[in-house]
């Protein structure tokens, strides 16, 4: 009954994220943007080892994507309550657990689905991809959305309106996004943004995509790994908790 | 099915439900009514386990709901006051959720469906996104989802708020039907008095106190028999001669003068033939669950904005004490 309850409600989340036909436009148009005008805007400013501005920013998007969409479909609980659906899952036979542990599934298809778009892009930037490639990547967002879909649950379940949502999206998702080194390479940065960038868990998922698509990363991939491992370890454990005694 | 020990609920230290017992047997129809703010919606979240007690006890189908929720969440349906549907889905899909969730079987839940979804004449629009329907319309299907897993006992909050006559009708021959044939013992929150008819019994809660309990008939009659509604030319005059008269308490208000009394087919032919004031209109009727609720609490049940601010000092009246 566990399983199904999680897969009760991952269904739901997907079946909602293909009917909203804006959500699906969306996901595609948003990152070709971004590569094509930033990746075009920069590159002459860009002197990296090897590789154009655009190249180097292609793992940078997914990162962004998978940030965005991981936290977004978490706080989409926020939406519920607000419109009473929560109170259905909540007084249906299922534990809180489930119910947490399949929103934070639903945020890693719907991640992985995003992700997997933009990988469908990289002929635009002139990035060869291998199968391999497209499933270690695929890997690496289901790990990385497990721990940011588990940060949005957190402060999901701390939420009482949404209003809050936009001091979050200011004051955290923001400053997470731009200081992850999606946008420029870490080293020779000032050490305060240096710091910045090295303790923010979404650093590493951007390294080690970056690593896996480009060959270009700062740390080992299993170091990459391990942090945000430990990290989705933590977030799941703050969240189910939060989650659970909340609501 | 449905007892509750001295159960207490406080938001903030004001009493929303206050030393409420109740016991509802198998297959019995238990009517809550009162007030907006009364506290009957307060008392559902508690028995369904979306709040816990603050003191007290509870249990459904002899299940505690502090202790197993989760056969308490198994035996129970629940139509909520405001909607609780998903407006992305369609009306089916909200009805699989549903269903996946309760763990029925595909084959049993296709069945329900399709005789739910015929019971509150859905079935042709249930590819429709609920988004689109009317207010009635996802009240419809809210109780079509609230029964689809056949609970032991249902709550029905405010369940025919808002719908059309017809509707209610429907509404209420089906669970009629359900309680005949499968004994699902239902318990709703009401403001509306002629749907508090329908109970087998009703408690009256005000103030999160329970003040009556009964059926519908033997509260009534608590009510000193009928009820006689005068106009005259001067009220004041006329109520003055009654209590001259025939030492009967009346209340006065902007409608009339008003008076309980039994045996109303004798007394009133005598009455007029020697009644000195002028009377405009004399009006005859058997007292309603209006009138209970007036006669206990000393106010009426439907002054609900007026009464919002009441209840607000009477909150901080209770406070201080």
């Amino acid at each position: 009954m566990f399983w199904k309850a999680v897969y009760v409600i991952c269904l739901r989340d997907i079946r909602r994220f293909f009917r909203e036909k804006s959500q699906v436009i969306g996901s595609i148009a948003r990152p070709t943007l971004w590569l094509a005008i930033m990746g075009t805007g920069f590159n002459t400013v860009f002197r990296a080892q090897s590789g154009s501005y655009a190249q180097f920013l292609f793992p940078g998007i997914i990162g962004m994507t998978v940030l965005f969409t991981s936290v977004f479909s978490a706080v989409s609980i926020i939406w519920d309550r607000e419109f009473g659906f929560l109170r259905e899952i909540l007084v249906a036979p299922v534990s809180r657990t489930s119910v947490a542990v399949g929103k934070t599934l639903s945020g890693c298809f719907q991640s992985m689905i995003q992700g997997g778009i933009i990988l469908a892009l990289s002929p635009l930037v002139d990035v060869k991809l291998t199968p391999t490639i497209v499933l270690e990547v695929l890997l690496l967002i289901f790990l990385a959305s497990f721990a940011l879909t588990s940060l949005g649950l957190l402060i999901a379940s701390r939420m009482e309106s949404h209003e809050g949502f936009n001091l979050i999206m200011n004051f955290l998702i923001m400053p997470m996004f731009l200081m992850s080194g999606a946008f420029f390479p870490i080293q020779g940065l000032p050490v305060w943004l240096k710091s910045v960038v090295t303790i923010n868990p979404l650093s590493y998922a951007v390294d080690a995509l970056r690593g896996i698509i480009l060959g270009i990363h700062e740390h080992a991939i299993a170091t990459d790994i391990f942090f945000m491992a430990g990290f989705a370890v933590i977030m799941t454990l703050l969240a189910v908790t939060a989650f659970t005694r909340k609501v | 099915m449905i007892r509750t020990q001295n159960l207490c609920r406080s938001f903030n230290g004001i009493k929303a439900v206050d030393d409420v017992t109740i016991s509802v047997g198998k297959g019995e129809i238990f009517g809550f009514l009162g007030p907006n703010g009364a506290g009957k919606t307060t008392t559902i979240n508690v028995l369904c386990t979306l709040l816990r007690p603050t003191s007290g006890e509870a249990s459904i189908n002899g299940y505690d709901v502090v202790r197993e929720p989760h056969n308490v969440r198994r035996s129970i349906g629940l139509i909520f006051q405001d909607p609780s549907l998903d407006d992305r889905l369609t009306a089916e899909e909200n009805l699989d959720f549903h269903g996946m969730i309760y763990d029925i079987p595909k084959n049993v839940r296709e069945e329900r469906k399709e005789e739910l979804l015929k019971m509150v004449e859905l079935w042709d629009r249930r590819k429709d996104i609920v988004k689109t329907y009317s207010g009635g319309m996802k009240r419809r299907l809210e109780i079509a989802r609230g029964l689809l897993h056949r609970p032991k006992v249902l709550f029905l909050d405010e369940p025919t708020l808002g719908l059309d006559p017809q509707t209610r009708n429907h509404i209420w021959t089906y669970i009629h039907q359900l309680r005949n044939e499968q004994g699902i013992t239902i318990f709703m929150t009401t403001h509306y008095m002629d749907e508090a008819e329908n109970c087998d019994r009703i408690g009256i809660i005000d103030y999160g106190k329970i003040v009556a309990m009964d059926t519908p008939e033997d509260l009534k009659r608590m009510v000193g028999g009928d009820i006689i509604t005068l106009k005259t030319t001067d009220d004041e005059k006329a109520e003055k001669e009654i209590g001259e008269r025939y030492h009967l308490h009346v209340r006065r208000d902007e409608k009339g003068i008003h008076l309980e009394i039994e045996n109303s087919e004798e007394f009133i032919p005598q009455f007029i033939s020697s009644f000195s004031t002028r009377i405009n209109s004399i009006n005859l009727r058997r007292p309603t669950l209006d009138d209970v609720f007036l006669k206990l609490t000393g106010h009426e049940i439907r002054k609900e904005e007026a009464s919002a601010r009441d209840r607000m000092k009477h909150a901080m009246r209770m406070r201080r004490h």
